[in-house]
């Protein structure tokens, strides 16, 4: 396996060898998918949609319809407003959505399609909405794709009606699956706060088999919610690449104070949100809550053992990555590598995931080698040259993983080789239960597949 | 349920008038009573159709030559079409002796805005030397990705430049997304270029052995090609490469040796198929090694080019042996198929290839087509002078080969060749819809629409096609299969292969979940009333008997 990759660093730059990261429009692609009734449109050539689609739908095992502007050669020169126009006049009339959501490739972004003023010339039934991103593939990575397709919503929907702000709060809650929207949803419902969130691919990307095919599911943000965003009191972006420039964004133009938290993950990212809505809202948590919380208290002491000064090393999307580095330090493992495939840059201030992370090792006392944006070609070196106890990352793991003979542990965007995750939060109190559980398994199956018989234990 | 013409010009009614003109074109109600049934295909994608299709790129890199093993492919590109294409399609391979394995890699220059701008041309020839010094290939492609041809990076000097000071066989693929109107393009231009610069390579003179042959158009899917070389072995031929499954440059620069090409998938690679017989004399034969019937009449039809009485008799051996193995095995499976029905809707070779397996396990195909073939594919290539080049693909080149002065050699007497042609299908295919029964229907780059409103008429007993329409009829209650990647399983070529197949669409019908699809307060009455009490005498009584 990967028999190929040598021990010895070279200094590259001339590209990427096994990337941490795909290109922006399968995320704005993901976003618009947590529109109710909405159909995302690829701007481009076909081929970008087809690959899109597919890989969706290899994670969510779950149809994912998006439609195309099929750029020939002749589009790609003259430019492809005909197409989009065409495309837009297809759609409403075959499928009927409520809202087309349009984002570009690297093809319409380099011939520079103007898609607001194609848009504008375009056939739109009464009542129904087009908007756009700009998502050119050769700027950062999905997470920008996404955090590009909210920043569109925004633009486009959230209106604020009047200067009173509502009792309501708006979440943002980044590029994670529809179980760990639900998770924060239930949270947030929990605390007795009403919640728009934006998007939301709940019910949509986890819809159930009832013997009948919906081209729209139930689930997904409404419209009139998120223009009732530009009302709330408060904006919390969950993941500071994926939601705080909509957030941004949102607070510019309607005057909602944007605050941007951790992803959940975790105790303390968890903590952090609830202590934000009682802080800003309710002035108190709810006992089931405290309970959860002590459950998971509960069990990372039980299992504490298990865990101690295991070297791990993580990689995905750096919003996930900040989250789960501070997790498996609470359990008091040691992330010896942290790479993410995401650039820094145009949303963030550049080194800002670097930094972040190296500060939250030395105060453990940590040393460790951060990487944004890495490839895994790289980090499949470094464990070549001193090895982990644990990686944990999306399916591509699953190579170095079987090269080095490490216990893996399958978290984040894509997951390609098994089913059930999209339905199961890794966010809030029971999502970190549940990594607790996934971390600990994959420790103790290999403890238990390497024992001589004599120390083979039935308690552990 | 059959269909007729005014169920079908229903269908069309909900499309603008324009993309009904269009899509009018692209369907047929298969009557052999009509001697001739054209089909539109090959035509640009309606924006906003929710087509199937992918683009050039896919053809070239993704499909032909992705899986040369030996070889490091290099997407020039921003990151997606690499990460898209890496490891997706199921093209198996294991290393030769030395270890040169790149398959598990994906290897881009990933294209930064500062590239677009300032063009990538350095980058690229930064990321060759890179790849040199690491892996040691032996060989490296380049495939270019949309932006590439807008901004006009020259990615064939850089090739030339690379090939030069590192003395190795570095070849670029004008393979742009938007080339064409399809995958297909990218098959073509892929063709070209192993053509141009691969094949031939080498330094052989004379095949290994009498019965030396290349399979063209197998990408050994979940393990295809090598159930088909198990056999093909057995009976005595000798396998000089696949094209591209498991292929290698070492092995494919001696292809021009064989005696005989046999081409598996039509579509992608019948351009090198022609070629090479025009530059060396070998003669290529269409073959199918799905499904049982069309493996045998395939051996049966390349011993009878060979001519050899011993190979003939070989043949009749390996059949008798293979079927005896298989058929008690088929035969749980036939019993669960038996009486079904089947949409088989695949690529450019597939929807055709699959129907006589599923014929033979009972299944009839009542819908079939291609995402990207053209007419010949089905209509056969009696046509080929018919058809015009459209203006979307009037710029993919034709490459123009001549005999070979020093190695064209004709491989079997020009009358012997002429006679045979009138048996089997030699350089020859008679495309799909000449199989197809009466009242099925032919659908060209079918799409989201269609494929419901055709689900409803014809009510299938399973759905055959990709990933990205998976979902939507199991979603409906029917099961589905995938006919690219098998559902990570297979092989599904060969004897030992359909039964494989066998096993998978026979589970697809009998797992249980599809019982539990309803709920039971959806189709149970609500018992109203009171339970009675129950008196001590009558329970011993009930718990008694």
């Amino acid at each position: 396996m990967l028999d190929c990759t040598p021990k010895e660093l070279i200094k590259r730059k001339g590209g990427v060898i096994n990337p941490a990261k795909t290109c922006q429009p399968i995320g704005a692609m993901y976003a618009a998918l947590g529109i109710h009734n909405c159909m995302p449109h690829s701007h481009g050539s076909q081929g970008c949609c087809a690959y899109h689609r597919s890989h969706l739908t290899r994670h969510f095992r779950e149809p994912v319809m998006a439609t195309t502007s099929s750029f020939t050669e002749g589009a790609s020169v003259f430019g492809g407003g005909g197409n989009l126009k065409t495309a837009i006049k297809n759609v409403f009339s075959i499928y009927n959505p409520d809202v087309m959501a349009v984002h570009t490739t690297c093809l319409s972004e380099t011939i520079g399609d103007d898609i607001p003023t194609i848009i504008k010339t375009a056939e739109v039934p009464e009542g129904k909405i087009v908007i756009h991103a700009n998502t050119p593939s050769y700027q950062g990575s999905h997470i920008t794709g996404f955090a590009n397709m909210v920043k569109g919503m925004v633009a486009y929907l959230a209106q604020a009606d009047t200067d009173e702000k509502k009792e309501q709060v708006n979440i943002i809650p980044g590029f994670v699956n529809p179980g760990d929207m639900r998770e924060i949803k239930r949270l947030v419902g929990k605390m007795g706060v009403k919640l728009i969130m934006f998007p939301d691919t709940s019910g949509v990307l986890d819809s159930p088999m009832t013997g009948k095919f919906h081209m729209f599911p139930a689930g997904g943000a409404r419209v009139d919610d998120i223009r009732d965003a530009g009302n709330s009191r408060l904006t919390i972006a969950l993941g500071d690449y994926a939601s705080s420039s909509a957030a941004h964004l949102l607070e510019r133009n309607c005057r909602v104070p944007a605050l941007t938290l951790k992803t959940p993950i975790g105790i303390k990212a968890t903590d952090d949100l609830l202590m934000t809505l009682r802080g800003k809202f309710v002035r108190e948590i709810p006992y089931e809550l405290e309970e959860e919380r002590g459950q998971l208290v509960d069990v990372m002491t039980d299992n504490h053992h298990h865990f101690y000064g295991k070297k791990v090393a993580i990689f995905g999307d750096p919003d996930i990555l900040t989250g789960l580095t501070e997790f498996v330090l609470s359990l008091g493992m040691q992330p010896l590598y942290v790479l993410t495939g995401t650039p820094s840059g145009t949303l963030t201030e550049s080194g800002i995931f670097e930094k972040e992370i190296k500060a939250m090792l030395a105060a453990a006392g940590l040393e460790g080698r951060v990487k944004a944006p890495g490839d895994l070609f790289e980090l499949h070196q470094w464990i070549k040259n001193e090895p982990v106890d644990l990686l944990m990352g999306n399916t591509y793991g699953k190579f170095i993983a079987r090269a080095e003979d490490i216990p893996f542990v399958r978290v984040g965007f894509p997951i390609l080789d098994r089913g059930v995750h999209p339905y199961q939060p890794i966010v809030g109190y029971r999502g970190a239960m549940r990594l607790v559980e996934m971390i600990g398994n994959a420790l103790l199956d290999r403890q238990d597949r390497d024992a001589a018989d004599e120390d083979f234990e039935l308690v552990l | 349920m059959a269909i007729n013409e005014k169920m079908l010009e229903e269908i069309l009614n909900k499309y603008p008038a324009k993309v009904k003109r269009n899509r009018k074109k692209h369907i047929l109600i298969r009557d052999s009573a009509q001697e001739i049934q054209e089909i539109e295909a090959n035509t640009r994608t309606i924006p906003g159709i929710i087509t199937n299709r992918g683009c050039a790129f896919a053809g070239c890199k993704g499909v032909v030559l992705g899986p040369l093993k030996d070889m490091v492919h290099i997407v020039h590109g921003p990151i997606g079409c690499a990460y898209y294409s890496w490891l997706t399609r199921r093209n198996k391979a294991r290393a030769d002796e030395p270890k040169q394995n790149f398959l598990a890699y994906c290897v881009s220059t990933d294209m930064q805005e500062s590239d677009i701008v300032f063009g990538g041309e350095k980058k690229l020839a930064r990321m060759i030397d890179e790849v040199v010094e690491i892996f040691k290939p032996n060989a490296i492609t380049i495939s270019a990705t949309c932006p590439v041809g807008l901004i006009g990076d020259d990615i064939q000097a850089v090739a030339r430049a690379a090939r030069a000071k590192h003395g190795l066989n570095i070849t670029a693929y004008s393979c742009e997304g938007y080339k064409g109107v399809s995958q297909s393009a990218g098959h073509h231009i892929a063709n070209n270029g192993l053509m141009e610069n691969i094949i031939g390579e080498g330094d052989w003179e004379e095949p290994p052995s009498k019965y030396t042959i290349n399979i063209l158009g197998e990408y050994n899917i979940g393990g295809d090609s090598w159930e088909v070389e198990r056999i093909l072995n057995e009976i005595g031929y000798e396998i000089q490469v696949v094209m591209t499954g498991n292929g290698s440059y070492e092995k494919l620069k001696n292809a021009h040796v064989a005696q005989l090409n046999l081409v598996q998938c039509h579509r992608s690679i019948n351009y090198i198929a022609t070629m090479l017989e025009t530059k060396y004399g070998t003669p290529w034969l269409k073959v199918n090694f799905i499904g049982i019937r069309a493996t045998i009449e395939t051996l049966r039809n390349m011993a009878r080019y060979f001519g050899d009485e011993a190979l003939i008799k070989r043949t009749e051996e390996v059949i008798e042996k293979e079927l005896a193995e298989i058929e008690p095995q088929l035969e749980p499976y036939r019993k669960i198929c038996a009486n079904k029905t089947a949409f088989c809707f695949v690529g450019g070779s597939r929807g055709h290839h699959y129907q006589g397996l599923y014929e033979e396990l009972g299944v009839t195909t009542v819908l079939a087509g291609y995402e990207f073939a053209h007419r010949d594919d089905y209509e056969g290539r009696d046509i080929l002078p018919n058809i015009k080049a459209d203006a979307d693909s009037k710029n993919i080149p034709d490459l123009h080969v001549a005999p070979d002065e020093r190695r064209y050699r004709l491989k079997i007497p020009v009358e012997r060749m002429e006679e045979l042609k009138q048996d089997i299908p030699l350089n020859n295919y008679k495309g799909m819809i000449d199989d197809m029964a009466d009242g099925s229907i032919v659908v060209d780059d079918l799409n989201h629409y269609e494929t419901e409103e055709f689900i409803k008429i014809f009510k299938p007993d399973i759905f055959s096609s990709g990933i990205k329409d998976k979902y939507i009829p199991q979603k409906m209650g029917i099961p589905t299969k995938q006919l690219h990647n098998y559902d990570y399983s297979g092989p599904y070529a060969g004897f030992r292969g359909a039964v494989n197949f066998a096993r998978d669409i026979a589970m697809g019908f009998a797992t249980p979940t599809w019982n539990f699809i309803v709920p039971p307060w959806k189709d149970q009455p609500l018992l109203e009333g009171t339970i009675e009490n129950c008196t001590a005498n009558t329970c011993v009584e009930e718990v008694a008997t």
